[in-house]
């Protein structure tokens, strides 16, 4: 148990012990674009640190044999190696736009909530045009 | 007033000068953390569109690209400011979300550990192919 816990437990008019709530938390907020798209520039900056391993394996298996570069492709090039490569590309250029927003937030910019919103959707669409752009741009290289 | 400000303070004014808060490195992390992320911002779009056209490409190709001074130099940017940020990123979300003080240091270290190895790996092969 630690300190926030020991906050919850309380005594009720009966003197019967009970635990009492913390302050209005997520389960009771309506989900919201910002609050959304804050968690999500989260679980995407630490999908593409496990992503890493992906670079880290062509690159060594470059600078090895001809069989670990082969493996490599093959794997690249299947169904889950494609399916890896196109969510790792979403993933980075969501949290690249939503980055590029935390840095103008980090200015003093843009920090008014119909700002913030406007913000949020520009980040969105601007992740999803590069996405496709950039699996354009593998399909006919 | 002490140190000169105009309220009242614990804080001496040599600390706050210094500005190194409780922590003692003030808002290093804060700021290594921004400034690995704006060279990402340039060098990520460039990785990923350069690779992108290297699908299909053969051994011999990748090697003499990753080969070309140049290329050399921004993969080796992009692999360091990439293990930079992904480093600082981790520690700030193991430290808000993990309580406990052994799963937590055992978990900020094997995320230290991961990020130095995985870092020294690329910067390894891409020198290896590039000398």
């Amino acid at each position: 148990m630690d300190a926030r816990d020991a906050l919850m437990v309380g005594t009720n008019s009966d003197g019967k012990p009970v635990a009492r709530p913390l302050s209005p938390h997520l389960q009771v907020y309506r989900p919201q674009i910002t609050s959304a798209m804050s968690i999500f520039h989260r679980i995407t900056g630490v999908a593409l640190g496990f992503g890493t391993l992906l670079m880290v394996w062509w690159l060594m298996a470059a600078a090895g044999s001809a069989e670990a570069f082969a493996r490599v492709q093959w794997f690249l090039g299947s169904w889950l190696g494609v399916l890896m490569l196109v969510g790792w590309t979403a993933a980075l250029f969501y949290h690249f736009c939503n980055g590029i927003r935390h840095l103008w937030w980090d200015a003093g910019r843009g920090l008014s909530i119909p700002e913030v919103e406007a913000s949020g959707k520009l980040a969105l669409a601007a992740s999803a045009v590069l996405t496709v752009l950039a699996v354009v741009v593998a399909v006919i290289a | 007033m002490a140190g000169g400000v105009g309220r009242a303070s614990l804080r001496s004014g040599l600390g706050r000068v210094r500005g190194l808060g409780s922590a003692r490195d003030g808002v290093s992390h804060w700021w290594m953390q921004r400034l690995a992320a704006v060279a990402l911002v340039p060098l990520s779009v460039w990785f990923v569109f350069s690779v992108a056209t290297l699908r299909g490409a053969s051994q011999a190709e990748v090697q003499a690209w990753i080969a070309s001074p140049f290329v050399t130099v921004l993969l080796l940017l992009v692999v360091v400011a990439t293990f930079i940020h992904l480093a600082m990123g981790l520690q700030t979300v193991i430290e808000d979300y993990i309580r406990d003080g052994v799963v937590k240091l055992a978990s900020l270290l094997a995320a230290k550990w991961a990020c130095t190895l995985l870092g020294l790996a690329s910067v390894l092969a891409i020198l290896r192919i590039a000398i």
